[in-house]
């Protein structure tokens, strides 16, 4: 008589942890193209269709407002440990156990402040300029891929609609530093639009060779053609080169340290939102901590495959918006990175930078690609 | 164009207005929450302490206008590209295709060539 086989229980220590990581799993598998397809579904018998897409984009500007949110507070302090850590101090650590409700405390406080309008200000200009910063960036999360079939909406044209509607943002600097009145704010507004309309270009060129690569112009189609090997390494030596460019471009695009020059707080006071204060103050700075997201994750998308794994790792099952926000907070932080490293540069050697350095070069870069793709193709 | 595409781009035309909404919400937060008390000196322009002397509403240097120029140069140029690109693995012999783009590209590589020499790419 052979004794019954104890029956295997793993330790509680595992099966919590087994739990925990199914929960993670869980939201990833749940989102990723089921919940507009069962909304629908569910919608559908009870509504026309335009409403049950009105419903989904509500759905989705909650959705949306909710990670803008979460985003910008998990900045603001990110921002300032990693700037701490820099600098071998300790950050934020009053407010909440290691400076965690900081973030908390800075918008208590900036929802209490007076909300002031210059009086020789041109007020509907003045007043506007917060909405078309926020609008700008809105426009722009609406493509980001998140995971497989997670983002608001995937459009055939994804990275031509990045390109342009990028360039929005650079109008509500330019009304915000008209409007206030103020010499700081004009110069500052006006060389920001120098800067960021020039550090458009060799992006743009870049995100073309991408495009030329990938043969698709949908975001989620270069996600896709990355499975076999991150665009960083398939471009050859054209990938490491055009993610070069465009990290240094995305930072001078968002007016981000060593490019922060219409901001120089020591020669322009705060630049174009010299005069803002209170919300809507807060607004604008919102949006550029965006911009600093939307530009690390367009980097990780374009060239770190986005939300796909990287090679073996892909036995791990990781989720894909694991892996993107993974990659997306490594670039946050090289950008910071980039902050405490490069003293300002001075407003001529900027624009050369970009017109006589980073444009030849990603002109050649695309021509570079050109070259790959058509000799990999036969 | 089918109704899908048509979707789609509707979504990315709301989040315009959602980004509005947005601001909405946060303004009209601030706007229960803070205290309003204007006065003569608070509503002046902020000048690190001095009294504004003139309007800030000065001329300003020709040479923004002249990036401005250069940028429309070029930011056509791509716009007019992506098609090349986004169409490149379609053709089955490449080579042609691209001596097209090369002719393209080098004609604006020498008016670039022109601008830079005529200094246009000379900040102030």
């Amino acid at each position: 008589m052979t004794p019954a086989p104890l029956p295997l229980v793993p330790p509680p220590a595992f099966r919590l942890g087994a739990f925990l990581w199914k929960l993670v799993l869980t939201p990833g598998a749940a989102l990723s193209g089921t919940v507009a397809p069962a909304l629908r579904a569910a919608l559908g018998p009870h509504l026309p269709p335009a409403g049950v897409e009105a419903v989904l984009a509500l759905l989705c500007f909650v959705a949306m407002s909710g990670f803008v949110t979460v985003t910008a507070l998990v900045l603001t302090l990110a921002e300032r440990k990693v700037a701490a850590f820099f600098q071998n101090r300790k950050g934020p650590n009053r407010v909440g156990p290691w400076g965690l409700l900081q973030p908390i405390a800075d918008v208590v406080k900036l929802l209490q402040k007076e909300d002031t309008v210059p009086r020789a200000a041109d007020r509907p200009v003045f007043l506007l300029a917060p909405f078309m910063a926020m609008a700008a960036t809105y426009m722009v999360l609406a493509v980001l891929p998140f995971d497989r079939g997670l983002a608001v909406t995937d459009l055939d044209l994804g990275v031509l609609y990045i390109t342009a509607v990028s360039g929005l943002g650079v109008l509500s600097i330019l009304m915000a530093g008209w409007a206030s009145a103020n010499k700081y704010s004009l110069l500052g507004g006006l060389r920001s639009a120098a800067q960021i309309v020039s550090y458009e270009l060799s992006p743009a060129l870049v995100v073309l060779s991408v495009v030329l690569f990938s043969g698709t112009l949908s975001v989620q189609g270069i996600v896709e053609r990355q499975a076999a090997g991150w665009n960083l390494w398939a471009m050859g030596p054209m990938g490491v080169v055009g993610m070069l460019i465009y990290l240094t471009a995305g930072t001078a695009e968002i007016n981000r340290a060593p490019f922060d020059l219409p901001e120089a707080e020591s020669e322009l006071t705060a630049g174009y939102h010299t005069e803002y204060s209170g919300m809507r103050f807060s607004m604008f700075q919102l949006a550029e901590f965006m911009n600093m997201f939307v530009v690390a994750a367009l980097t990780a998308t374009l060239f770190l495959g986005g939300w796909q794994p990287l090679g073996p790792l892909a036995a791990l099952h990781i989720p894909g918006y694991l892996w993107f926000f993974g990659k997306s907070g490594a670039m946050v932080f090289v950008i910071m990175w980039f902050r405490w490293t490069f003293p300002r540069v001075r407003v001529d050697q900027l624009m050369t930078l970009e017109w006589k350095i980073l444009l030849p070069l990603s002109f050649l870069n695309l021509i570079g690609v050109a070259l790959w793709t058509a000799l990999g193709m036969k | 164009m089918s109704l899908i595409n048509l979707t789609a781009y509707g979504y990315a035309g709301f989040f315009f207005l959602a980004g509005i909404a947005f601001v909405v919400g946060g303004l009209a937060a601030a706007w229960v929450l803070r205290p309003s008390n204007p006065n003569p000196t608070k509503l002046d322009n902020y000048e690190c302490g001095e009294v504004p002397i003139g309007s800030a509403w000065v001329q300003f240097h020709v040479g923004y206008y002249l990036i401005a120029l250069v940028f429309v140069l070029f930011e056509v140029e791509v716009a007019f590209l992506f098609p090349f690109a986004g169409a490149f693995r379609l053709w089955a012999d490449p080579w042609g295709p691209m001596a097209a783009a090369g002719v393209f590209i080098g004609i604006l590589a020498l008016a670039d060539a022109w601008a830079w020499r005529k200094g246009a790419l000379e900040w102030l």
